[in-house]
C-alpha cells in the first residue's frame, strides 16, 4: 500500500524582548544561573504577572508576515503541570482564545509553490533549565529562562514530505528572523521545532496516528528526523503493526527517533484562563501602526531584486536569504551601479569567505563601500578581474580598502602601452619560429603570445590591450 | 481607658496633642499582648523589637509635625501578606520556614503611612476555612467566648482587635473572610471591590475572589484604613486606575432619602433567630435615621454556594501548585525520586482542608469535565453579578446578616465540611460579584456572642458604604461592650 505522510510542525520562537514577558528581568541569553531573576518570575508566593507589550507587538509582527487574521480579543490562560524549571507549577500560555490564526506561508517546492497554513500563532513564557551533574545525584535549576517570551507557531497538517517541512522552517525562520523578533539562533534554542508526523493510505481522509517528535536543534536534522520517522512509521504499518500516539525524541548520533522514557501518562493540563491577568485588546490602530513599521519581507524582496537588479531567481534567493545580506547586497550595487557583478561577488567570493569562518555578513570585514569601489576599479580597467580575486581576499583578511592594497601589492594593471610595447617586442624578437607559424596563418599560436605576456608582467598587464598591441605588433 | 483599648482616631487626637507618643501606645499593646495572647493566640509571629523601633522613628516624625495617616499607629497583618524579611506561613506547614524577599504593595502603603507592624497574624491555611481552625499554628480563640472560634480565614486579625491586641489590622475575603470573622467578633471588617487595593504580595487562594482589607474598632477607623489601603498598583493587572476619594469625607453624613434594598433570599430556614432579630432591629434602625427599606431579589442567590465552591477550589489547584518543595518552605526527605518528592511534600505540607479544595478544583478543571463545572460556574457567576447589578438600580446599599449564626464551638463544624461552608453563606456572593461589603457590629446574643450586620453597594461605592455605615453606628448606639478577658 502506498502511504502518504501527513506532517504539521509547531515552532517556539523567543523574542528578542528587552525584558521578560511578565516582569521586569533581562531576557538575555547566557548570563550566570539565576541572576536574571527577581521574586515575579521565580514564581514566589504573592507575585503577580503583568504583561510586557513588546511581546504582544513582536507576536502582531509575526502574524501580519504570515498573513494571519488578528483577533481584536485574547487572554491567557494556565497551563498546569509539575516540574522543578516551572517555578509555578503553571505555566501562562494561550489556548482558547488564541491572537491570530489562519495564516499561511508559500514554499517553491519542484511542483511550484504551494501554502502551508499556519493554524495560530500565541504568546506564552519559557520555562527554566535543568542542569543534571553527572557525577552527583543532584540536579539543578536556573531560572534565567523563565519568563522570557515566546511565540508558538503552528502549521496545519500541510506538509507531505521531509523536505517541505525543511523548506517549510526555512521560510518560516527567515521571516521570522526578517521582520527582527527572533534571533533565529537554533542551536541556543530561541527557535526550536517539534514535528507531528502521521501516515494514512494514499487518497484517504482520515488521518492516522501521530508521533510527535522533538529534539532537532538544526534545518538538517528536522529533515532527518522526519525522513527517518516516516520511514519508521511505514514499515510498522507494513508489518501489520499499529503506530503509538507518543512522543519521541530524535537521537542525532544515532539517527534514530526513539520513544521519550518517563512521559508516557497522559498529561491533562487543565487549561482555564488565568484570573491574574486581563484579556489583551488588540485594537486597528496598532495592527497598522505595526503594518507600517514592517520590513519588506524576503518573498517581495526576492521579487523586486529580479524585477530591479535582473539577477536570476537563485541568485536573488540567496541575495535575500537574510535582511542583513540583502541590505549589504543593495548597497553594494548602490555604490557601485552594477548589480549582477555586484551579484557575482556578493555570491560568490564575500559568502565563501564568511562562511568559511561561520561568519555572519554584519560582520564582514568587507564593507559594502569597499566592494563597490573594487568594482569600480575592474570596471575601470586599474585591476584584472583575476587580480581582483587576490585583492577581495587580502580586502577580507585586513578590512582596508581596495585602493591601499592594489597600491601596496603593487597589482596596477599595466597599462602603459609604451611599457607594454617593450615587452611584447621582446617577445616577439626571441621567438621568431611561433611568429613565423602566426603569419603563416596558425591563428592558434596567439594564445602563446598572450601567455608569454602575461608571464613576463605577472599577471599585471590588461589582457584587452595586450590582445590590441601583440595584434598589431604581429602582423607586422 | 487603656491606650489599647482606643481607636486609631482617638490614638491620632492624642498623638497630636503630644499626650501620648507611639512608643507608649506600642508598649501598652504589646503588654495587652504579653496579658491575653497565650488565651486568644491571635498571632503566629510577632514583631515586638521591630515594632518598637518603628514607634520611636514614629515618634521622631510625630515630633517634627511630619505626621501620616498612621503615623505611630500599631497595625497587625494577616500572615498572608508578605513582609520582606519576616516569615509569612499564609497558616500551613508548607511555608512555614517562608521568609519573603520582598514586600506586599499594601505593607509598604502601611509603612508608608507610617504604620507600627506588631505581628502576622493566625488564619486558616492558605485562607481556606471559616474558623481558623485549619491553621497549622493552632486555633484562634474568639475573645468573647474563648471556647469559640473567631470565624475565618482572617480569624487572628478580627480577634486581634476585638481583644485590644492591635488597633486595627488587615485581612483578606474571598468569601467571607473579613466580614465574617468582624461580626463574630464584634468589630468593624470592609471587604473592598474587587481591584480597589492590590494584592501585589498577598498569598493567592482564589485570584478572581480575594481582596484586602481591614478590620477595625469603628467606622472612622475602617475610612482611614481605606485611605491607606485603596489605590491602583501597576503591578497588579486586575488593579482599577480609578480614583480614591478620601473616605473620612463620608462619615457623619446621614443617609435620609437612602433606599435600603433587603434581599428576601438573605432571610432564610436556619438562620439563628437571634441573629435574625438583631439585623431585624438594624432594618429598624436604618429605617430611623430616614432610610427607605424595600424587598429586593438577587435570583441566582442559592447557586452562589455552589459556583464558589468550583470557582475558587479551580483557581486554588492551580496557584497552590507552586508549593512543591523545590523551591522555598517545606519539603519532605523522603522522596526518593522527584515524583515521589512532590508527592510527600505536598502530602504533608498541607493540611487536609486545603488538600479537599485542590483536588475539588482538579477535578473541576479536568479534561471531560471543564465545561460542566469550571464553564458552567463562571456562566452561573455572570448572572449573579448581574444580579447585583439589577438590583443596585433599584437601592442604594443592601442590607443582610453578616452570618447566619453566631460564633460556633471550636471543633464544632470541623467533620462537615459543608455545616463550615453555610458560615459564608451570606458573603460569597459578594466576592463572586467583585462588589463592596461591610459588616458592623449590631448587637449581642442573649450569650453574649457579637452579631454583625452586613451592607453592600456596587463597584467602587466603598464611601456610599463608609457613609452608610457611618450613620447605622450613630444611630444603633450599640452596646460599648468589650470581651472580658
Amino acid at each position: 500500500m502506498e502511504f502518504e505522510p501527513v506532517i504539521g510542525l509547531e515552532i517556539h520562537a523567543q523574542l528578542l524582548t528587552d525584558t521578560k514577558i511578565f516582569c521586569g528581568c533581562s531576557a538575555k541569553f547566557g548570563a550566570a544561573p539565576n541572576t536574571h531573576t527577581c521574586p515575579i518570575c521565580l514564581g514566589m508566593p504573592g507575585v503577580l504577572p503583568v504583561l510586557n507589550r513588546k511581546v504582544v507587538e513582536y507576536m502582531i509582527r509575526m502574524a501580519l508576515a504570515t498573513h494571519c487574521r488578528i483577533n481584536t480579543e485574547c487572554n491567557f490562560a494556565r497551563k498546569n503541570y509539575f516540574y522543578p524549571d516551572l517555578p509555578k507549577g503553571y505555566q501562562i500560555s494561550q489556548y482558547a482564545h488564541p491572537p491570530a490564526e489562519h495564516g499561511w506561508i508559500e514554499l517553491e517546492i519542484n511542483s511550484g509553490k504551494k501554502r502551508i497554513g499556519i493554524t495560530r500563532i500565541h504568546m506564552e513564557e519559557d520555562a527554566g533549565k535543568l542542569m543534571h551533574d553527572e557525577r552527583n545525584p543532584v540536579s539543578l535549576v536556573d531560572l534565567n529562562r523563565t519568563g522570557v517570551p515566546l511565540i508558538e507557531i503552528v502549521s496545519e497538517p500541510d506538509i507531505r514530505s521531509a523536505e517541505e517541512a525543511a523548506a517549510y522552517l526555512r521560510r518560516l525562520h527567515e521571516t521570522i528572523v526578517y521582520v527582527g523578533i527572533c534571533d533565529g539562533n537554533m542551536e541556543e534554542g530561541s527557535f526550536r521545532c517539534d514535528a507531528n508526523v502521521s501516515l494514512r493510505p494514499k487518497g484517504a481522509e482520515k488521518f492516522g496516528t501521530r508521533t510527535e517528535l522533538k529534539n532537532m536543534n538544526s534545518f538538517r536534522n528536522v529533515q532527518r528526523a522526519v525522513e527517518y520517522e516516516i520511514k519508521r512509521q511505514q514499515y510498522v504499518l507494513e508489518s501489520g503493526g499499529v503506530v503509538a500516539q507518543e512522543t519521541r525524541l530524535w537521537d542525532d548520533t544515532a539517527g534514530v527517533t526513539q520513544p521519550m522514557r518517563g512521559k508516557e501518562e497522559a498529561h491533562d493540563y487543565r487549561y482555564f484562563p488565568d484570573p491574574d491577568l486581563v484579556p489583551v485588546v488588540i485594537d486597528e490602530a496598532w495592527i497598522d501602526e505595526i503594518r507600517g513599521s514592517l520590513p519588506e519581507l524576503p518573498l517581495e524582496k526576492r521579487e523586486r531584486f529580479m524585477r530591479d537588479y535582473l539577477i536570476s531567481s537563485y541568485d536573488a534567493g540567496v541575495l535575500t536569504v537574510s535582511r542583513a545580506l540583502a541590505d549589504y547586497y543593495e548597497e553594494v550595487v548602490r555604490l557601485s551601479d552594477q548589480p549582477k557583478i555586484a551579484a557575482n561577488w556578493v555570491m560568490g567570493d564575500v559568502l565563501r569567505f564568511l562562511n568559511e569562518e561561520k561568519k555572519d555578513v554584519r560582520e564582514c570585514p568587507i564593507a559594502p563601500a569597499s566592494l563597490a569601489a573594487m568594482i569600480r576599479l575592474i570596471q575601470g580597467g586599474t585591476i584584472s578581474g583575476k587580480m581582483a580575486k587576490e585583492v577581495v581576499e587580502a580586502m577580507y583578511k585586513t578590512g582596508k580598502p581596495p585602493e591601499e592594497i592594489v597600491k601596496e601589492q603593487g597589482l596596477v594593471q599595466i597599462t602603459d602601452e609604451v611599457a607594454l610595447a617593450r615587452t611584447l617586442a621582446e617577445i616577439i624578437g626571441k621567438n621568431p619560429a611561433q611568429v613565423e607559424q602566426y603569419r603563416a596563418g596558425k591563428e592558434k599560436v596567439f594564445g602563446f603570445f598572450v601567455g608569454q605576456a602575461m608571464k613576463a608582467t605577472q599577471g599585471k598587464a590588461n589582457p584587452q590591450l595586450i590582445n590590441d598591441l601583440l595584434k598589431k605588433m604581429l602582423a607586422g | 481607658m487603656e491606650l489599647y483599648g482606643l481607636t486609631i482616631h482617638e490614638l491620632q487626637d492624642r498623638l497630636r496633642a503630644g499626650e501620648t507618643t507611639s512608643a507608649e501606645i506600642t508598649a501598652s499593646v504589646f503588654g495587652r499582648i504579653d496579658a491575653v495572647e497565650k488565651e486568644v493566640r491571635s498571632y503566629i509571629t510577632l514583631m515586638r523589637e521591630t515594632a518598637m523601633i518603628e514607634a520611636q522613628a514614629a515618634d521622631v516624625k510625630i515630633r517634627k509635625g511630619d505626621i501620616g495617616i498612621l503615623t505611630g499607629i500599631p497595625i497587625a497583618l494577616k500572615d498572608l501578606l508578605c513582609t520582606k524579611g519576616v516569615l509569612t506561613t499564609c497558616g500551613s506547614r508548607i511555608l512555614q520556614n517562608f521568609i519573603p524577599p520582598y514586600d506586599a504593595t499594601v505593607v509598604e502603603k502601611l509603612r508608608e503611612a507610617g504604620a507600627v507592624f506588631t505581628g502576622k497574624t493566625n488564619m486558616d491555611e492558605f485562607a481556606m476555612g471559616s474558623s481558623t481552625e485549619t491553621s497549622f499554628f493552632g486555633v484562634t480563640r474568639n475573645p468573647w467566648d474563648l471556647e469559640r472560634i473567631p470565624g475565618g480565614s482572617s480569624g487572628g486579625s478580627a480577634a486581634a482587635v476585638a481583644a485590644d491586641e492591635c488597633i486595627a489590622s488587615i485581612g483578606s475575603d474571598t468569601g467571607g473572610s473579613i466580614r465574617q470573622p468582624a461580626a463574630l467578633c464584634g468589630v468593624v471588617g470592609m471587604k473592598p471591590t474587587y481591584g480597589r487595593v492590590s494584592r501585589f504580595g498577598l498569598i493567592a487562594f482564589a485570584s478572581s475572589l480575594d481582596q484586602i482589607g481591614p478590620f477595625t474598632k469603628d467606622v472612622e477607623d475602617c475610612a482611614i484604613m481605606m485611605n491607606v489601603l485603596a489605590g491602583y498598583d501597576p503591578k497588579e493587572s486586575t488593579s482599577v486606575p480609578e480614583d480614591v476619594p478620601d473616605y473620612r469625607q463620608f462619615l457623619n453624613k446621614g443617609i435620609g432619602g437612602w433606599t435600603v434594598g433587603i434581599p428576601k433570599e438573605y432571610f432564610i430556614d436556619g438562620i439563628d433567630p437571634e441573629v435574625e432579630a438583631a439585623v431585624r432591629r438594624a432594618i429598624r434602625v436604618v429605617e430611623e435615621a430616614g432610610a427607605k427599606c424595600i424587598e429586593i431579589s438577587l435570583p441566582h442567590t442559592e447557586y452562589c454556594l455552589a459556583v464558589y465552591y468550583i470557582v475558587a477550589p479551580a483557581e486554588a489547584c492551580s496557584n497552590l501548585a507552586r508549593y512543591d518543595g523545590v523551591k522555598y518552605g517545606f519539603r519532605s526527605e523522603e522522596g526518593r525520586d522527584l515524583m515521589e518528592m512532590y508527592k510527600k511534600t505536598r502530602a504533608a505540607g498541607f493540611g487536609a482542608e486545603v488538600k479537599r479544595r485542590i483536588m475539588i478544583g482538579t477535578y473541576a478543571l479536568s479534561s471531560g469535565y471543564y465545561d460542566a463545572y469550571y464553564k458552567k460556574a463562571s456562566q452561573v457567576r455572570a448572572l449573579i453579578k448581574r444580579d447585583f447589578d439589577e438590583a443596585f438600580t433599584r437601592c442604594d446599599v443592601i442590607l443582610t446578616p453578616t452570618t447566619p449564626t453566631p460564633a460556633f464551638k471550636v471543633g464544632e463544624r470541623t467533620d462537615d465540611p459543608m455545616q463550615m461552608y453555610l458560615s459564608d453563606i451570606f458573603t460569597i456572593s459578594t466576592n463572586l460579584a467583585g462588589v463592596p461589603g461591610i459588616s458592623v457590629p449590631c448587637g449581642f446574643t442573649t450569650a453574649g456572642l457579637p452579631v454583625g450586620v452586613q451592607f453592600l453597594a456596587g463597584h467602587f461605592q466603598e464611601g456610599r458604604l463608609i457613609q452608610f455605615a457611618s450613620a447605622y453606628e450613630k444611630q444603633a448606639h450599640i452596646e460599648q461592650r468589650r470581651p472580658k478577658l
